[in-house]
């Protein structure tokens, strides 16, 4: 099926998200839709799926012009979608979940799901799926989720397949399986579109990129075309992906972690047994799939998880057993995992949102008054300083972009002077450009003779920033490892390897290649 | 769209589920955020974001239920005037349709529709009109004095509504829903009134210690509320409700016993305060009005400096914004909800105070009327806002004490009155209602149906998928 999107354009009151962009997706072709976060492409994708009307533009199928007036229409034309979030209903099975929507009954109205269940099978077996149509979804890893949501489109009939960041969810491994799925798809005569901002992906899977900025087409680009050059394109001005970081000077270790252990609500160790130091002047990343403890381990250290035994020391006065807000006072910053949620008050403004954790401190507070005068001020000087793109400092947080809501959090926490820093997921759905701007001040910290920490499921950022790597398994630590390790030790150790055993083999496996 | 889009949304129904708690967790509340932020743009606070389906949250609520509360609670003043616009023009069809003169002439209706029309006019106006004369200015009074009685009525009304009115909208911008304003004026009335009739204390003393006690009982009684959901995580919805009956019937226990009963009555009355221990008039004894109105209007400024200008206001908006974002910037959320229950239930109880030192000068189980309810409706009204919630508090003052005069000279039932109170209330809950009677755009809407679609993507799809 040929898909052309002709001059679409999609203005929200005066905000134009889409702009005469043009689109065309041959048959069998993987179509890849590059762009920061914001730059337009979910909206257009929105458009083509029906959930939007355009303002202006059409949509050709086989070069029949078409109007979609809602998910059905796009569907019963041939086009399904994946969307970032999955739509499954988690208590249902498999089955129920693909047939929700097009029940087939039985007479009474009972609902008939075998042919349902035989689909899926077929589906599962042309592709290698490996679906069960009875499994509940909620049971399932998100990997497999997805799948049902791919099955979902196969279904019915779909020729076009929209993925909307689908590897934003995903392990490593499982993405490489996502790679291969959309070769097999592709080789069935499927066409696909895949929206994405990690270049690497894109590369690796892409027929034609097409690369919108700000709401336009900025060009297209054959994959053979350089990470940089793409990148720049993307942003729109000239990037260099490698962060040129001195070495780092480890002084005086001041952060020492021993024994920790956290247990959760269930008695389970979420944290197990954890021993570790830190030292002024260097960055500590902390890698593993998220969900192996990371989370629990940050907000041990910053007071916010109960259950917590073990030792935590900064410059020799225990952490464990005080609260968040002492720990804040010690001198310990903390970019929380969620910024959204654990980060900002999104309907507080960003002026209030700079002094989250500092609102009782001098100067914009004598005694229980707050001085307005003083929370402007410092307003203004830090979105001049970290180039914090807002309307103005009495927007709500919530309507700035990721990448702009990390900066406020990063301003806020390195606004005054610490003993430690620590970042999760520290550029977690923020643009490549505002990347190249965080992981700067994070490493000016650093050199600054700060000890931080960095919490990473995204192993290009741990080899970029890290100067050491602990890995975390279970609750577990595998190892320290240096920084300049490789991606095949790192990846080893993720999967529950020990350092040591991991370096041996990954030292075997090069040993025997050469 | 398919019929199915207009199920109503529920984030547990679309949210996928990622292998790990901590994941599930962050699906939903990321659905969350996107229904909320499809909620708000629907309810037009905010332009819809360019990009819904990517754009990054907006600050979560405490939860689904919180969320919507939140949006009621604190939506777009022109809604909530036109709710009450609408609301009016309701309530006077309602007045022409259940009137004499409108019935006797619509049995004619088909030869003469004009009659009944005119009668439907006259009913409708009139009962305004009245309601007008009763609640801010008497045309017909002979003297100054009786022309601008209603207004200082309307005044006295709206006193204990003001202050029973603030302790709800506080309490809810630190996310606790109050319903229980009724038990904490009641309770708060009852330590104000032992102090009155018991003590005998020199004028000014006395006063100051009655509105001292009154405010510790309603602060103490909803302090509790609050200590047992930080505590216990109790729910303070469930805590209030069950407190207002505790109240009411711990009030008729106290008024069966020595301490409390008048001596020599058995029926549940206390004696009458000392003159002491009473307001003094505001503008002389032609008038009810007293000092207690000065009182709800130094509350509603201290209310404001508290939210806006102090540290403690901060935290409390924080904690009902975003708690866990609170926690994680070193506010004790459990400090927290106490000190929001306390400060709120102090509120409540200078509304008892008002009218047990102000109107009424005696203790009674029937003290508290129905304030600590209606203070819920005056803080939704007033988008909870301070200002907002003092000039809802007049209106609903207006209301009741026009509706006597009303009731009085035209025969239109004061339930009337009760109605419209609840049309408004009904508006306010339903602001896409109010935006399509009244043609508002709902911005960036492409069309009428799809005014909340941009961000109820995920439920859209979900269904018609």
């Amino acid at each position: 099926m040929k898909l052309e999107l002709i001059g679409i354009t999609k203005r929200f009151g005066s905000l134009v998200a889409n702009d005469s962009i043009d689109l065309v997706v041959e048959p069998g072709q993987v179509h890849s839709l590059l762009g920061e976060n914001g730059a337009g492409k979910s909206t257009l994708m929105n458009v083509l799926y029906g959930l939007y009307d355009p303002t202006e533009g059409e949509i050709l199928v086989n070069d029949e012009p078409v109007t979609f007036k809602g998910p059905g229409d796009a569907m019963a034309a041939g086009i399904g979608m994946v969307h970032q979030h999955f739509m499954l209903v988690p208590v249902f099975t498999v089955a129920e979940n693909v047939a929700l929507g097009n029940e087939a009954t039985k007479a009474g109205g009972m609902l008939n799901l075998q042919t349902t269940r035989t689909r899926i099978r077929q589906i599962s077996d042309q592709y290698g799926f490996d679906v069960d149509p009875d499994a509940v979804v909620e049971d399932l890893p998100v990997g497999v989720q997805q799948r049902v949501e791919i099955i979902k489109a196969l279904v019915r009939d779909a020729e076009v397949l929209i993925l909307d960041e689908p590897t934003a969810v995903l392990t490593p491994k499982e993405t490489d399986e996502l790679l291969g799925i959309m070769a097999q798809l592709k080789a069935d005569g499927k066409s696909i579109v895949f929206i994405s901002h990690k270049l690497r992906e894109v590369k690796a899977v892409s027929d034609v990129i097409t690369v919108v900025r700000r709401g336009k087409v900025v060009g297209t680009a054959d994959p053979s075309a350089p990470t940089t050059e793409l990148a720049s394109l993307m942003v729109g001005r000239s990037v260099s992906l490698t962060l040129d970081k001195k070495p780092a000077t480890p002084g005086e270790v001041t952060f020492r972690v021993r024994d920790l252990t956290v247990q959760a609500a269930n008695g389970q160790r979420v944290v197990d047994g954890l021993s570790f130091d830190v030292a002024q002047g260097e960055i500590l990343a902390v890698a593993g799939v998220q969900g192996n403890g990371q989370t629990e381990l940050t907000e041990a250290i910053m007071g916010l998880q109960d259950h917590v035994t073990g030792s935590i020391t900064l410059d020799g006065n225990e952490l464990v057993g005080r609260k968040v807000k002492d720990i804040i006072r010690a001198g310990v910053g903390f970019v929380p995992e969620d910024r959204s949620v654990e980060g900002l008050v999104g309907t507080f403004s960003v002026a209030e949102n700079l002094i989250l954790n500092r609102y009782d401190d001098a100067p914009f507070a004598k005694g229980l008054s707050m001085s307005p005068s003083a929370i402007d001020k410092n307003a203004d000087e830090k979105i001049a300083e970290y180039d914090v793109r807002t309307q103005s400092a009495s927007a709500a947080a919530g309507t700035l972009s990721g990448g702009n809501q990390q900066k406020v959090v990063m301003a806020r926490e390195f606004s005054r002077p610490l003993k430690l820093f620590i970042a999760s997921q520290p550029t977690r759905g923020v643009d490549v450009g505002s990347i190249e701007f965080l992981h700067r001040r994070i490493v000016a910290e650093r050199d600054g003779g700060t000890p931080v920490i960095i919490v990473s499921t995204e192993l290009d950022e741990v080899l970029e920033l890290a100067d050491r790597i602990a890995v975390l398994y279970r609750g577990r630590l595998m190892g320290i490892v240096p920084g300049t390790v490789s991606r095949d030790v790192l990846g080893l150790m993720m999967a529950g390897m020990p350092a040591d055993e991991a370096l041996a083999q990954a030292h075997d496996v090069q040993g025997g290649n050469l | 769209m398919t019929p199915q889009d207009d199920r109503p949304v529920s984030p547990a129904s679309d949210g996928g589920t990622p292998p790990t708690r901590r994941q599930t967790k962050d699906a939903a509340r990321q659905d969350e955020v996107r229904l909320e932020n499809a909620a708000e743009t629907a309810g037009g606070e905010l332009p819809p974001p360019a990009v819904p389906a990517t754009a990054a949250g907006i600050g979560a609520g405490p939860g689904p239920e919180a969320g919507l509360m939140q949006r009621i609670m604190t939506g777009n003043a022109l809604v909530a005037f036109l709710s009450v616009v609408l609301s009016l023009i309701l309530g006077g069809l309602l007045i022409a349709v259940t009137d004499q003169d409108v019935a006797r002439a619509s049995s004619y209706f088909f030869s003469r529709p004009q009659d009944t029309l005119g009668a439907a006019w006259t009913a409708a106006s009139s009962a305004y009109f009245a309601l007008f004369q009763g609640s801010v200015f008497n045309f017909e009074g002979d003297t100054f004095t009786r022309m601008v009685y209603p207004l200082t009525q309307t005044l006295t009304v709206a006193t204990p509504l003001i202050c029973a009115g603030l302790g709800v909208a506080l309490a809810f911008r630190a996310g606790l829903f109050n319903i229980g304003a009724q038990g904490q004026i009641l309770i708060g009335a009852t330590f104000a009134g032992w102090i009155g009739f018991t003590l005998h204390l020199p004028v000014g003393v006395h006063l100051l210690l009655v509105i001292l006690a009154g405010m510790v009982g309603g602060a103490v009684w909803a302090g509790l509320v609050g200590l047992l959901k930080a505590r216990t995580g109790a729910h303070e919805v469930i805590l209030t409700i069950m407190f207002n009956y505790i109240a009411t019937n711990l009030v008729l226990y106290f008024l069966s016993t020595p301490a409390f009963q008048r001596p020599g009555s058995t029926n549940p009355i206390s004696p009458q305060l000392d003159a002491s221990a009473l307001y003094p008039p505001l503008l002389g004894p032609a008038f009810r009005l007293h000092w207690g109105f000065v009182v709800a209007v130094l509350a509603t400024i201290f209310v404001w400096w508290l939210l806006n200008r102090s540290t403690i206001g901060f935290e409390l908006r924080a904690v009902g914004a975003n708690a866990s974002a609170a926690r994680t910037a070193g506010v004790n959320v459990s400090k927290g909800y106490i000190l929001a229950m306390a400060i709120a239930g102090a509120l409540a109880g200078l509304a008892g105070v008002a009218q047990v030192s102000g109107t009424e000068k005696v203790l009674t189980s029937g003290v508290a009327a129905s304030f600590g309810f209606d203070a819920i409706t005056v803080a939704l009204l007033g988008r909870s806002s301070p200002w907002g919630t003092f000039a809802a508090g007049i209106l609903f003052g207006a209301f009741r004490a026009g509706g006597v005069a009303m009731q009085a000279s035209t025969g239109t039932s004061i339930d009337i009155v009760l109605v419209v109170q609840s049309l408004i209330v009904l508006f306010i809950a339903a602001p896409p209602l109010v935006r399509a009677l009244f043609r508002l755009p709902a911005p960036g809407a492409t069309r009428a149906g799809k005014g909340s679609a941009p961000t109820r993507t995920p439920a859209s799809t979900g269904a018609a998928a």
